[in-house]
């Protein structure tokens, strides 16, 4: 085993991998960027170095000052993750030639994978089965090939992407115009209309094989399926795949093992395929998609359900071991789910999003693999996964109970994050019967980004927390002798704002007015209720109280001093500070204008003064020429009030 | 030691001396709440339509959140002015601001536009004494069109009257006890001295004016026609004539920036006891004063069970409870303020006058917090009392109730009768605080003993004369007097009037007595020099 590897990556996939290598004894170097000074990883490792600037082709894509860094700690090998320069054959080469061990496959296996077309033939001769397809030079007897790949077909642009020049044929009758319209659209397109046809896979899966190899010989450890995923992300994977049968997945994992001894694989990889599941799961329904040369982001569900701990293989195959468990050796147990937690803004089309993370919990009996704590930042340099939380039960019922409850559970405020869509897919009932394929999130997408209805409840909770009632009331709160009083409070959820009363009665006890609504709030022996149900944990950051009700809610606190300052500069006329000269005007009736933009110079006690927009705006008059001597608060310039049409 | 009651729940006597409270308070709390509403749904509509807060939300919203509110006069003019001015159309009261204690002083523009009547002068200024004595900060929520001119005569020209205000207001920015106003309406006439006497004043865009003569007076005066916001509105004053420092957006802004002052004002000036509350309870439920204390104030009963649900944990260290066992004295805590308290358990008799005496001489040594509870008819009287001197052992007393400086607390739990509430610190004697019970009485003494006087005169006039008089025309006689005691001693006749800070719901003493104490703490505790005692 190695005294000391370095792990070139980054976020939760570098904490994974050191996790396991620190466990082993093994000494761990970070690197990182400038913007990862202080991430977990760095804080993680027994040393860490900086290469470079946020920017990843500065820094983790810089494979020669990993090289460097390697060297010069005593590292004796390179972990590269996945993604970064994990399938990057010229760094693998690079690692060699330094006298390092890449922990990986060789660059030749990851060049023999890389080249799709080629990684399908090599298949198809080690006896893979590939999507039945027709990918020749020749454009004559096309649908003579279709007639043999089987209905329905895709015909496709060779030189195409994003959907140009691709139809979707279901019957031999439709072949030929669609042939001409496919043609037709790639000509313009691309300017090469030659054509591929490939068999139509009606009702997609996603299964993948994990494989292992120690370049003599490779086992599996059985399937994951990762059908759901939105534009080609996963989202939710599991393991085993729902509906498998033994001999089904006998054979995959058969080809699966063909397909990684054919290529000398040595190391942890995966092989994706495309599952028909129109019919339910057959032998002769998948076809090899690709070979992915590293370990994948999803490889958690695997080590649930076989209790293989990858990395470990990973580093003891990297340091000469030969494969650590025979095929008969690995079983599976029990069902295990994997779901990845974004800073994302799914309402705004899952952009990423950036930020602080004020607040940051994972619930205990669940696996959470994460880079980032409490604290930290979701910069935009980098992927913005927050983590990847795991379940795992004895069955896939339970299995997905308990990802159902991990993910209600899950804590994180200061970012939007993708946690309510994941949420509404776990609880999905097609799902839940395991009926997935790879359009389920497209076609639901509406139900599962639903905006949630308001909740009173969590707002009643934030502006006691606000109010500073939840710790802080004590002895003779809201005491009275008569009447409570009532006081306002303004909080903003999203768009809306809300406007609350807060009638506090005694010492633990506070009627929220939210509309015609009331919400009793109640200290109870075992902590606060909500009329009657009990309260949500909470964190506060700032002006931001996020309540752990429906996967997060964050309310802002809109204060009036803050409001007012935003409404002071909503003045209108600009007027002479002092008596002076209008020594020039810069604008006039009708011009738009940007707060700060200088509308006039005032030449007073010998100093040219210019006089600036105090808001965005258009102007509605000029009130003075240029040269004219004006009093002190003379209105210079007058700005349109809003709905006023401009002169 | 922790007192015992002898209280038996349930027994018939219980169930009748509750019934006998809960009505009491009922009367008073539809007072109170009568009150609150202020000037009616009405002008409460028209008051909101211009964008202005209620006047008790205003309160709210300058507090701090579930600040307790401490309020002064909540029944005043209670009754008078044929019901024109609930609560004398302002709001007092000590609340907490950036969890420092304040006085609080806001008009209700909802009760006759805020103009002061002659309870309102009153209230005013019994809110600043309060303020003064305790070195509480004064926040004045001002929305008031100045003296109510029908009522002038007695709201202008005298040594308490309107004019106090300012005095006031000067004396106490001098002593650097912090004076804040908040122009949330109009400040017309002597009013707008309310803000210009001011240390900080925070005025409202477009809804706050301040000026000696509003347009119509200007107008009549000189002929100028000019509009309330160009003659004194918070651009004005805030831009070119500096009467107004701070403009404000809206009431919740005028509010915030007000909070802001007071948490600018630095060091605190006293050390309340808010700082250190124990949050200790009585170890007797308070609500069962309902059942203990009798509901006829001529049934005697022990103080003591009064005392078990007022203290903390129902510990009291009794004071010589030998001798003059009428009045009851000792020590105790009030959510943890150590405290002396003077108690009446019947009459006042020579020796119990001279242990009042020397407790109070006690506790002024001691420094420590006066509270008295008073239930008393008066000093015994009669021959052998007169002759060994009752009147020079009460005037010990009186005395030195007068002149101690530790801060005295008083609460009227049943009657106040006679030179009885000069010895247990009446109103006269300045206490601090001055909260009553509903069940309490308070006249010079009791309705059918002054009666009685009369009419002993009367017939002795009548038979001197020759004449007679029946029993049935005594009686007759008797009667107007008896109805007029009856009346005038009710505690919301006399809340009304200011003769007290307000009624309180017996249940809620501890709170009242603790919060009166934390207020009071805020002022340094003087040196007491006694006058002279007549041994």
């Amino acid at each position: 085993m190695f005294d000391t590897i370095l792990i070139a990556n980054r976020g939760e996939i570098a904490c994974r991998v050191m996790k396991t290598a620190q466990s082993l004894g093994v000494r761990c170097v970070a690197v990182y960027s400038e913007a990862d000074a202080g991430a977990a990883h760095v804080a993680m490792a027994d040393v860490a170095r900086c290469i470079g600037p946020a920017a990843v082709a500065e820094s983790y894509l810089k494979g020669d000052r990993i090289i460097e860094v390697a060297l010069a700690e005593g590292a004796q090998a390179i972990h590269p993750g996945y993604g970064f320069l994990s399938e990057n054959p010229e760094f693998v080469e690079a690692v060699e030639a330094a006298g390092l061990t890449f922990i990986g496959p060789s660059a030749k296996a990851i060049r023999a994978m890389g080249l799709k077309d080629a990684a399908k033939a090599l298949m198809q001769e080690a006896g893979v089965p590939v999507v039945p397809g027709y990918h020749g030079a020749s454009q004559e007897g096309l649908a003579a090939r279709a007639e043999e790949i089987g209905y329905p077909v895709l015909i496709k642009a060779v030189a195409g992407g994003g959907g140009k020049g691709m139809r979707l044929v279901e019957r031999p009758a439709e072949f030929e115009r669609a042939l001409e319209s496919a043609r037709a659209e790639a000509r313009t397109a691309f300017g090469n209309d030659a054509v591929l046809i490939e068999k139509f896979v009606t009702q997609p899966r996603h299964i993948e094989v994990q494989v292992f190899g120690d370049r003599d010989r490779a086992v599996h450890l059985f399937e994951r399926d990762c059908s759901l995923q939105r534009r080609h992300q996963k989202v939710i994977e599991e393991a085993p795949a729902p509906g498998m049968t033994e001999e089904m997945r006998a054979a995959m994992g058969q080809a699966a093992v063909r397909a990684a001894e054919a290529i000398g694989y040595k190391g942890a990889g995966t092989v994706e395929f495309i599952v028909d599941g129109s019919q339910g799961l057959r032998p002769d329904g998948f076809w090899f998609m690709e070979m992915n040369t590293r370990l994948q982001v999803e490889h958690p569900v695997t080590e649930m359900i076989t209790g293989v701990d990858l990395v470990e293989w990973q580093l003891r195959v990297a340091a000469g071991e030969s494969l650590p468990a025979r095929q008969e050796a690995l079983t599976i147990t029990g069902h295990a789910f994997e779901a990845r937690l974004y800073a994302e803004d799914v309402p705004a089309g899952f952009l990423p999003a950036t930020g602080t993370l004020t607040h940051l919990s994972f619930p205990e009996g669940a696996r959470a693999d994460t880079g980032v704590r409490g604290g930290d930042e979701i910069s935009p340099w980098y992927d913005p996964m927050i983590a990847k939380l795991i379940t795992h039960g004895p069955t896939r019922e339970i299995a997905l109970k308990r990802l159902r409850q991990a993910l209600g559970r899950t804590e994180v405020a200061g970012s939007v994050t993708n946690l309510a869509f994941l949420g509404a897919l776990a609880a999905h009932e097609g799902f839940g019967r395991g009926e997935v394929d790879t359009g389920l999130i497209g076609r639901e997408i509406t139900a599962l980004t639903a905006v949630t209805e308001e909740n009173a409840a969590a707002l009643a909770q934030a502006a006691l927390v606000e109010a500073g009632l939840w710790q802080g009331d004590g002895w003779a709160t809201g005491f009275t002798l008569w009447q409570p009083l009532a006081r306002t409070l303004v909080l903003d959820e999203g768009e809306s704002r809300h406007e609350l009363r807060l009638r506090v009665r005694g010492p633990g006890a506070c009627d929220v007015e939210i509309g015609d609504r009331v919400i009793e709030a109640r200290r109870g022996p075992g902590g606060w209720t909500l009329d009657g149900r009990a309260a949500w944990p909470f964190a506060v950051a700032g002006d931001v109280v996020t309540v752990f009700a429906d996967y997060g809610r964050a309310y802002r606190v809109i204060r009036a001093l803050d409001r007012a300052a935003g409404a002071a500069s909503d003045a209108s006329v600009i007027e002479a500070p002092m008596p002076g000269l209008v020594q020039k005007i810069d604008v006039q009736a009708g011009q738009e204008v940007q707060a700060g933009d200088r509308l006039a110079v005032l030449e007073a006690m010998k100093m040219e003064h210019a006089l600036t927009a105090p808001r965005d705006g258009v102007v509605a008059e000029v009130l003075v020429p240029a040269g004219a001597q004006v009093e002190a608060g003379a209105a210079l310039i007058r700005l349109a009030e809003d709905g006023e049409a401009a002169a | 030691m922790k007192l015992t009651s002898k209280l038996v729940t349930g027994s018939d006597a219980a169930k009748a001396n509750r019934a006998a409270h809960e009505e009491a308070l009922r009367v008073v709390q539809e007072a109170a709440e009568a009150a609150a509403a202020g000037g009616g749904a009405k002008s409460r509509e028209r008051h909101v339509a211009r964008g202005k807060m209620l006047p008790r939300e205003r309160v709210a919203n300058l507090l701090d959140p579930g600040s307790p509110f401490l309020e002064i006069g909540a029944t005043a003019a209670h009754g008078m002015y044929d019901g024109a001015a609930p609560a004398a159309g302002a709001i007092a009261g000590i609340g907490r601001v950036m969890g420092r204690e304040v006085m609080v002083v806001c008009n209700d523009a909802t009760v006759k536009g805020g103009t002061y009547y002659p309870m309102t002068v009153k209230k005013h200024l019994r809110a600043q004494e309060i303020a003064e004595e305790n070195h509480l900060p004064c926040i004045y929520l001002v929305d008031s069109g100045g003296a109510n001119l029908p009522n002038q005569d007695e709201v202008f020209p005298d040594r308490d009257h309107f004019g106090r205000i300012f005095y006031n207001q000067a004396r106490m920015s001098a002593k650097g006890i912090a004076q804040i106003a908040v122009v949330m309406g109009s400040c017309t006439a002597g009013g707008a001295y309310v803000p210009a006497m001011s240390d900080v004043t925070i005025i409202v865009k477009e809804q706050g004016t301040i000026f000696l003569a509003g347009p119509p007076l200007v107008k009549a005066a000189t002929g100028e026609v000019v509009s309330a916001e160009d003659l004194g509105g918070g651009d004005v004053h805030t831009r070119l004539s500096g009467v107004a420092d701070y403009l404000a957006e809206d009431d919740s802004h005028a509010l915030a920036l007000a909070r802001r002052a007071v948490g600018a004002l630095g060091g605190h000036g006293g050390g309340g006891l808010q700082t250190h509350p124990t949050g200790a309870a009585p170890a007797y439920d308070p609500d069962e004063l309902f059942d203990v204390v009798p509901g006829d104030l001529r049934t005697p009963y022990d103080i003591r069970e009064v005392i078990a649900r007022l203290v903390d944990g129902s510990y009291f260290d009794e004071f010589k409870p030998r001798f003059g066992e009428t009045l009851v004295t000792g020590f105790a805590e009030v959510n943890g303020c150590p405290v002396g308290i003077v108690a009446n358990n019947g009459v006042l008799f020579s020796e119990a006058a001279q242990k009042g005496a020397h407790f109070v001489e006690l506790c002024s040594q001691r420094k420590t917090p006066l509270v008295f509870l008073q239930n008393i008819t008066g000093f015994m009287v009669g021959r052998k009392y007169e002759n060994e001197g009752i009147a020079r052992h009460g005037a010990k007393m009186v005395t030195a109730v007068a002149t101690t400086s530790v801060p005295k607390i008083t609460m009227l739990v049943g009657g106040s009768f006679g030179a009885g509430n000069y010895g247990m610190s009446g109103r006269a004697y300045q206490p601090r605080f001055l909260w009553t019970w509903p069940n309490s009485r308070i006249s010079v003494m009791g309705g059918a003993q002054a009666a009685g006087v009369l009419a002993t005169v009367k017939r002795d006039a009548i038979e001197r004369g020759g004449g007679s008089w029946s029993e049935a025309e005594e009686a007759e006689f008797k009667r107007p007097t008896i109805e007029m005691f009856e009346k005038q001693s009710h505690p919301l006749y006399a809340s009304a009037r200011l003769w007290d800070d307000g009624i309180i719901d017996p249940r809620k003493s501890h709170e009242v007595l603790a919060l009166s104490l934390s207020a009071a703490l805020n002022a340094p505790i003087e040196d007491t020099r006694f006058g002279v005692f007549r041994m």
